[in-house]
């Protein structure tokens, strides 16, 4: 069953086409990488999913609801986080605190008028950061300055708030993009174990091949804006279609 | 105690015990001696302390928490000190209705300004907040004269109506605004030995309203809500893609700052029944930005000391002139005291503004923390003399 059904998308931005005729499915409970050379419009894409960006034409549906037109808060209690390519956290907080709101989204909805109570006194939502920073390894970094921790680490974070939000599919934006071998290695690790632990789906941007064939289950491959391809990884190797885009007219 | 953890609560008492012994700390100069003008322990500026503390306080929820600048929040000062005087005009002599009323129309009126502002961010949002802000001085001088009294200012009169006063007259006399009887500005004097120490109705009112501003300011910074706040000013993006509106949590957090500047308004106008659209202008705006930075933008405490440091500047040096400096330099030669007296005439008097501007830059350049991390600093220094071994953790600003 597709979880993600995105349908005749088109996108520009003026004279620039940058999407056109999208059509894409992810399965629920897959991992589902989209890949094309700079400038196919991969982020334009994931812009539209977690609406910072509206379509021209086309729809977009989520578990048989339509995302378009709604703000990315809307979208996120839907059940889709977004990891940025970035990572993106509350570097002025803790990293126990960064892990705090999540579970607050989760358990009180977009806006909830609690000036009154103390943070520490909400148990639940204390035992439940908790629980997701032990799950991250990052428990002994629970009183740590998010922006003082490494690169790997504040991805790591940012990967583990998502997750405790228990979102039904989570968007990864180049998750790896300037990392060292090593923080890249790691975080497919993380991702592989999410991935067996859980019932999620994943849906990657990726440019770092290892990665996308280390993890996906079914690719889809970007070029100017439309979909190339759409296959299992072994069938994405060999492909000559897929060739010419990344390296250019084929050697004849 | 109070729901506060134990740092939170020592921090209340601390503040509770130094507005409760004011009249005495703030008075430890004797009577005519040559310090005396530096006293600080009469009335009429130990109320605007406390009041300027609340107003303090109240802008600090907003910029200190989520970082918006607001450069307008006069307005609801002025909004809450008209409401406070058409109250005990109409109502009653009573300041507590007038208190009331002059928060909850500064509520009403910061919600619609709000809701406007809180559109943009950042320096837009300063200067949506400044553009609300002169238009209601300048309404409030002109157009809205029937409401506001105009220039001169909306003041009581003996034949005003207080409804609630059941025509309670006193013989000729436009009545003092009161406490069931207890007028504001009555004070119990008591001289002990050279000292003399007043304790103020006004202030001891004032001071305690403080007290309960600063417990709830406590509880806003350590709820979820507060939380909440902190994270619109430390990353806004991931706030809204982890599924939390910002718009209300903003809106709220200005609507609450607001009612602080109106309860501070109402406070003004019970200490002294007298409201002018001056108090609107953007200066006053202006002064309780500086009053935040002074003291420590995003701290507790900071906003109540900056308040004190710049009413103190505002009212003692202010009163120094020329005469004075002649006395105290009196014991040099002639030609010396000149010319000491003549480098120090542009810091005192009316140039206190200087003096002020150039402490605030040293605030800014060496203290960015204001004078809470003036006091972090002093207390690190102690704390390594006396066990050199603990190494210098830091804790962040509270």
């Amino acid at each position: 069953m597709s979880i993600l059904e995105v349908k005749g998308v088109n996108k520009r931005f003026g004279g620039l086409q940058a999407l056109g005729d999208v059509n894409l499915s992810v399965q629920e409970n897959s991992v589902h990488a989209i890949i094309g050379p700079n400038g196919a419009g991969k982020s334009t894409l994931l812009n539209c999913l977690v609406g910072k960006l509206i379509p021209d034409t086309g729809s977009v549906m989520f578990d048989g609801q339509s995302v378009l037109g709604r703000t990315p808060y809307e979208i996120n209690q839907m059940g889709i986080s977004r990891v940025f390519q970035t990572p993106e956290i509350f570097g002025d907080l803790t990293v126990m605190e960064n892990m705090m709101i999540p579970c607050f989204a989760k358990r009180d909805g977009a806006f909830e008028m609690n000036a009154w109570g103390s943070v520490l006194g909400q148990k639940d939502i204390v035992a439940h950061a908790e629980h997701v920073l032990e799950d991250m390894n990052m428990a002994d970094k629970r009183q740590m300055m998010a922006s003082s921790m490494s690169r790997g680490d504040k991805r790591r974070l940012e990967i583990g708030m998502c997750l405790a939000q228990e979102p039904r599919l989570l968007l990864l934006d180049e998750p790896t993009a300037g990392m060292a071998r090593a923080d890249t290695n790691n975080t497919i690790d993380l991702l592989k174990e999410i991935k067996d632990k859980r019932d999620i789906t994943i849906a990657i941007i990726e440019h770092d091949m290892h990665v996308v064939f280390s993890l996906a289950e079914r690719i889809t491959v970007l070029a100017q804006g439309t979909p190339l391809v759409e296959d299992v990884p072994e069938n994405i190797k060999g492909n000559p279609k897929v060739r010419e885009a990344y390296l250019g007219e084929a050697q004849v | 105690m109070l729901g506060l953890n134990k740092k939170d609560t020592s921090l209340l008492l601390l503040v509770a015990a130094l507005v409760a012994f004011a009249p005495i700390l703030l008075n430890p100069f004797p009577e005519g001696s040559a310090l005396a003008q530096f006293n600080a322990g009469y009335p009429d500026l130990m109320q605007r302390f406390v009041i300027f503390g609340i107003f303090a306080i109240g802008f600090n929820i907003l910029f200190g928490l989520t970082g918006y600048l607001s450069f307008g929040h006069a307005a609801f000062l002025g909004a809450g000190s008209y409401a406070g005087v058409w109250a005990l005009k109409l109502l009653t002599i009573n300041v507590i209705p007038a208190i009331i009323i002059s928060t909850i129309v500064a509520g009403l009126f910061s919600i619609l300004i709000g809701y406007i502002s809180l559109r943009r961010s950042g320096i837009y949002f300063s200067i949506l907040t400044l553009a609300f802000a002169q238009m209601a001085f300048a309404l409030a001088a002109s157009v809205l004269t029937p409401i506001t009294g105009g220039e001169t200012g909306l003041q009581t009169n003996l034949n005003d109506p207080r409804i609630l006063d059941f025509g309670v007259r006193e013989g000729g006399n436009i009545p003092a605004p009161s406490l069931f009887g207890l007028e504001m500005g009555s004070s119990f004097q008591l001289p002990v030995a050279g000292w003399l120490w007043t304790f103020n109705v006004g202030y001891y009112l004032s001071a305690v309203l403080m007290l309960i501003a600063f417990y709830i300011a406590i509880r806003i910074f350590r709820s979820p809500f507060g939380m909440m706040l902190k994270a619109v000013k430390s990353n806004q993006q991931r706030l809204n893609y982890t599924g939390l509106n910002t718009r209300p949590y903003m809106l709220a957090c200005f609507v609450i700052s607001g009612m602080y500047a109106g309860l501070a308004g109402g406070l003004m106008v019970a200490m002294d029944p007298l409201a002018g659209p001056e108090r609107m202008q953007w200066t006053a705006s202006g002064e309780v930005v500086l009053m935040s930075i002074l003291g420590g933008v995003g701290t507790l405490i900071g906003p109540v000391l900056g308040a004190g440091f710049i009413k103190y500047f505002e009212n003692i040096f202010s009163k120094i002139n020329d005469n004075l400096l002649h006395q105290w330099f009196a014991f040099m030669p002639d030609g010396i005291e000149n010319v000491l007296v003549a480098i120090i005439h542009p810091f005192i008097g009316k140039g206190w503004h200087l003096t002020l501007g150039l402490m605030f830059m040293a605030v800014i350049i060496f203290l960015p923390g204001g004078l809470v991390e003036l006091g972090q600093r002093i207390g690190r220094l102690f704390k390594r003399r006396k066990s050199d071994d603990t190494s210098g953790q830091t804790t962040p600003a509270e």
